[in-house]
């Protein structure tokens, strides 16, 4: 097997503010094969977007890497100078954000904008760029290109602006794209356009895709790989079948049961019981216990590593799911 | 847009309509101007002759469109004190004003903008906390007071500025101008630096309060995702979002600019509209008094419409609509 | 009470910030100044008895030539500089405080009446605030003193005239929100009188911004009084405030005698300083959004 593409070792970012550290991202390793889509799933607050942030470098202060490697195609990010990672955003990963409400900036042109990309990243003249620019809100189904490059982004509607933000993300043709929530903000109807659309760009380019996410429904439609985070720790990671049919970690279980799909449900809609705990104050032990049906005594004297469970999937519980309990 | 120009053209003209009753109404309250035209030792006939001449006999609407009609027509009387055209004296004084205001403003802007703009960025640095509270002190300061340490400074113990008028002039397009001469710019300095000071304070508070909200966006942090620098976010997505503010407080600036530089202009001795107007209340110098307060309304209306023009300019948004 | 105040989340913010406890020490020290002003010097400026010629444009006492007795030196009278700037605080906070409180009670009034009957007496109050809000406040104070002449009553008058906008304007529209709201609606379904209405439900729910406007216009009264004095369209020579002070010292400014309108220039500095530094702090803890 080759060298995945990104290969995240241990990675911990905390936020350092007046009420204590916040270990927003704690340990987290995962590995992103290329052309592969990685759904990254988790609560809201569990840290999933701090992982997207850390990759690109934009964890601005109080917070802090503090730990752990980036390795991006053999060359480790967590190294890499301000200098180096402004060639890294935007040419090698690329990344879409939650609101394409909110992601442009309101008073540039959309061409504006979409150049600003390729001035920055490739050699290209003034008239090969605004062609390159045309091609690619074509490509993700803008029609009147052309005339669309001088309009603004209050002129879209939400489902057209987020297929401009893709579109600016997939411009310079990175090798790794991370999708925070893209689709989360919009209509439901549009939501499984712009999955589409994302998909099939990504597999056409051969390019690897981290879809950060709440909603397993969309990981379940799109990803190959899929790693679960629970306050800022991998729970359970591993292929997407898999996963999806046999989780190991109580939580997963909890986030598939709260899926409104027929497809993957059981007999009932279930809500995990409970709520995050304070982040600022994790308790000893499994941070999932309070919450979890399996919870013993043990649970809350040692804090679970992750364990190899067989076919690429790795859980970290000390009563995983399909073993007694 | 058009439309909407239109609009606001006959609101200016509505806002001057107000503008032209309450000053008409206060000058009626502002002493009896006859005595300023007579002689000490005039007769009782001759006090009630000038009056009529005046028109200060007429009931008050009737003074009220003969004021109105005056002034459509550009004449506003005749300076008590000068015996010139209240408009003229008004018209040769305002290019010193506009000189001190104008450069007063790019003063403050100048140092204002970048300073804000760095303030706001770096929100928790000791610079900016010590440029914050500068700004403060700024606010807190009496303009006057600020002018006579600049002159006891400058003036009276290093010798290094003039402390008074308007040095050397030149005449351009018609009018006598301090800024085309190096040593119109000598005397300049002072004053104007004294003036900006407060406008200095606002527009940096402003500016930064601006930047604070702008680094907050979205756009900015998915522009340091496509691979721009921080020093490129700010500069080229940040600074003109944070700037539409600024816009407005700019134009209201130049308002309270001219109004403070009737204090300036008695410190320095300024030879503007500010000297005249003050010296024009002592003596109760009522048509250059109007003059003044109309060319005010008048600048400031404009102002407040060129701003809202200007914003659909900057913002994209207010275009359409 | 007490404790449940002192326990609060202000108290709190208010002990983490420098800059507001400064603001706090720089105003309980001026509060002293005002109301035991006069009992902390020996001389009372304006009792000519008490004057010495002799004693006139004395400097500062750690100058040569300085007197222990006049720590800032003396004016042109032999009047104790630092005598004169005690009483000329007095003038100065007085007519700030008591203009605001004024400024506040008609622009309030002016705010609820517009907000809560509408129709006519809103259409006008609010056009005569749009117009005056055309002006800046330091010209239409500086020409209603030209008319009026100069007095303490006179400033009183100008700088209400001026300062109520701000007030009737805020309090308009908050008037309009409460009344929409429910709770109001069913008290006027259930027959409560306008002023209960008022009084209950609208005047209490529009006080909390009030106080940070209420805060910094002091400070702002305090430099336009300053200004108007310094153009001798202010209060009377007999009642000198900081900025009168000032004006006196600048026509010696020119032979040196500068602590005679630098001293009284650093008071109304570290006074209004001291306000805008709290009132800083008051609009980041009662009204975030007015940021």
């Amino acid at each position: 097997m080759t060298e995945a593409l990104l290969q995240v070792e241990g990675l911990r970012t905390h936020f350092h503010t007046f009420s204590g550290t916040v270990r927003a991202v704690d340990g987290v390793s995962f590995a992103v094969g290329r052309g592969e889509i990685m759904g990254l799933v988790g609560e809201s607050g569990g840290g999933k977007s701090v992982v997207g942030f850390s990759l690109l470098g934009l964890i601005d202060p109080p917070g802090r890497i503090e730990g752990g490697t980036i390795r991006f195609d053999g060359e480790d990010l967590t190294a890499a100078g301000e200098a180096r990672m402004r060639r890294i955003r935007g040419r090698e990963i690329a990344m879409v954000f939650q609101d394409p409400m909110t992601s442009l900036n309101p008073l540039h042109t959309v061409g504006r904008q979409m150049d600003e990309v390729l001035r920055l990243h490739t050699d290209l003249d003034a008239a090969a760029r605004r062609a390159r620019s045309v091609e690619m809100l074509e490509s993700v189904g803008i029609s009147r290109a052309a005339e669309r490059l001088s309009a603004y982004p209050h002129q879209f509607s939400g489902g057209m602006r987020q297929r401009v933000v893709i579109a600016i993300a997939l411009l310079a043709s990175p090798r790794l794209i991370v999708a925070d929530e893209p689709t989360t903000a919009l209509d439901v109807t549009i939501q499984s356009q712009i999955l589409k659309l994302m998909r099939r760009q990504i597999r056409e380019r051969g390019a690897s895709m981290i879809l950060i996410t709440h909603d397993l429904a969309v990981v379940a439609e799109m990803a190959d790989h899929i790693t679960v985070l629970y306050c800022g720790k991998v729970v359970e990671r591993g292929p997407a079948d898999t996963v999806l049919r046999r989780p190991a970690h109580p939580y997963t279980r909890g986030l598939i049961d709260s899926i409104p799909n027929p497809a993957l449900r059981k007999e009932r809609l279930n809500q995990i019981p409970g709520m995050v705990p304070d982040i600022r104050n994790l308790p000893v032990g499994c941070n999932f216990r309070d919450r979890c049906p399996r919870a013993t005594a043990l649970c809350a004297e040692v804090e679970p590593a992750l364990q190899d469970r067989g076919s690429g999937q790795w859980a970290a519980c000390h009563h995983p799911l399909d073993a007694a309990p | 847009m058009l439309g909407y120009t239109l609009k606001r053209l006959l609101q200016m003209i509505v806002v001057l309509g107000a503008v032209s009753v309450i000053v008409f109404l206060m000058m009626s309250f502002t002493g009896d101007p006859v005595f300023m035209v007579v002689p000490i030792d005039a007769t009782e006939a001759e006090i009630a002759q000038a009056r009529r001449i005046l028109g200060l006999d007429r009931s008050m609407p009737e003074q009220y469109a003969i004021f109105l009609k005056g002034m459509l027509q550009g004449d506003f009387g005749r300076s008590y004190v000068f015996r010139e055209p209240a408009l003229d004296l008004i018209l040769e004084r305002l290019p010193a004003t506009l000189e001190i205001v104008v450069v007063a403003m790019l003063m403050s802007a100048v140092v204002a903008i970048p300073l804000g703009v760095y303030a706001g960025a770096n929100p928790g640095r000791t610079e900016s906390r010590a440029i914050m509270t500068g700004s403060l002190v700024g606010i807190s300061l009496p303009s006057f007071w600020v002018g006579m340490m600049l002159i006891f400074l400058f003036a009276v113990k290093w010798n290094v500025f003039p402390s008074s008028g308007r040095g050397d002039t030149v005449e351009v397009m018609g009018t006598r101008w301090s800024i085309f001469t190096a040593d119109g710019w000598h005397h300049i300095i002072l004053p104007s630096l004294t003036l900006s000071l407060g406008t200095m304070a606002i527009l940096l508070r402003i500016t930064r309060a601006g930047m604070m909200e702008v680094t907050r966006q979205d756009y900015m942090k998915f522009a340091r995702a496509k691979g721009v620098s921080r020093r490129g976010v700010l500069y080229g997505h940040g600074l003109r979002n944070a700037l539409i503010p600024v816009v407005t407080i700019f134009g209201l600036q130049l308002g309270d600019l001219i109004a403070f530089a009737t204090i300036t202009e008695t410190i320095f001795a300024w030879p503007g509209l500010g000297k005249l107007l003050i010296d024009s209340i002592y003596r109760a110098d009522r048509p250059v008094i109007v003059v003044y307060l109309m060319l005010v309304a008048t600048i400031f209306v404009v102002i407040n419409f060129l701003v809202d023009i200007l914003y659909t300019w900057i913002d994209p948004r207010i275009r359409v609509k | 009470m007490t404790a449940a105040f002192l326990s609060s989340e202000f108290v709190h913010n208010y002990r983490r910030n420098p800059s507001a406890i400064a603001g706090s020490a720089i105003l309980v020290i001026f509060a002293v100044i005002v109301t035991l002003g006069p009992w902390l010097v020996w001389q009372d400026p304006y009792d000519i008895a008490s004057l010495n010629l002799l004693d006139s444009y004395k400097p500062p006492m750690w100058l040569p030539g300085g007197d222990a007795a006049y720590p800032l030196g003396t004016d042109g009278q032999g009047r104790d500089l630092l005598a004169a700037i005690f009483y000329g605080t007095r003038v100065s906070v007085m007519i700030g405080l008591t203009a605001m409180a004024f400024s506040c009670l008609l622009g309030t009034a002016a705010g609820i009446l517009a907000g809560y009957y509408g129709g006519v007496i809103d259409s006008v109050l609010m056009r005569i605030a749009d117009v005056q809000l055309s002006f800046p406040s330091m010209l239409i104070a500086l020409f209603l003193m030209s008319a009026f002449g100069t007095g303490v009553d006179k400033v009183l008058i100008a700088l209400t005239a001026v300062g109520w906008v701000v007030y009737a304007r805020t309090v308009r529209g908050q008037t309009l929100s409460e009344i929409e709201k429910e709770y109001v609606q069913a008290a006027r379904v259930a027959g409560l009188s306008d002023t209960k209405i008022i009084l209950r439900h609208i005047l209490p729910n529009v006080t909390t911004p009030l106080i940070v406007v209420a805060t910094v216009q002091v400070g702002t009264f305090i430099l336009i009084e300053a200004s108007l004095s310094f153009l001798g369209v202010g209060v009377p020579i007999t009642q000198p405030s900081l900025g009168l002070l000032i004006k006196n010292g600048f026509d010696v400014l020119f032979s040196g005698l500068w602590w005679t309108s630098v001293f009284p220039g650093l008071f109304i500095m570290a006074l209004v300083f001291g306000i805008n530094l709290f009132g800083d702090f008051l609009r980041d803890e009662l009204n975030p959004r007015l940021k």
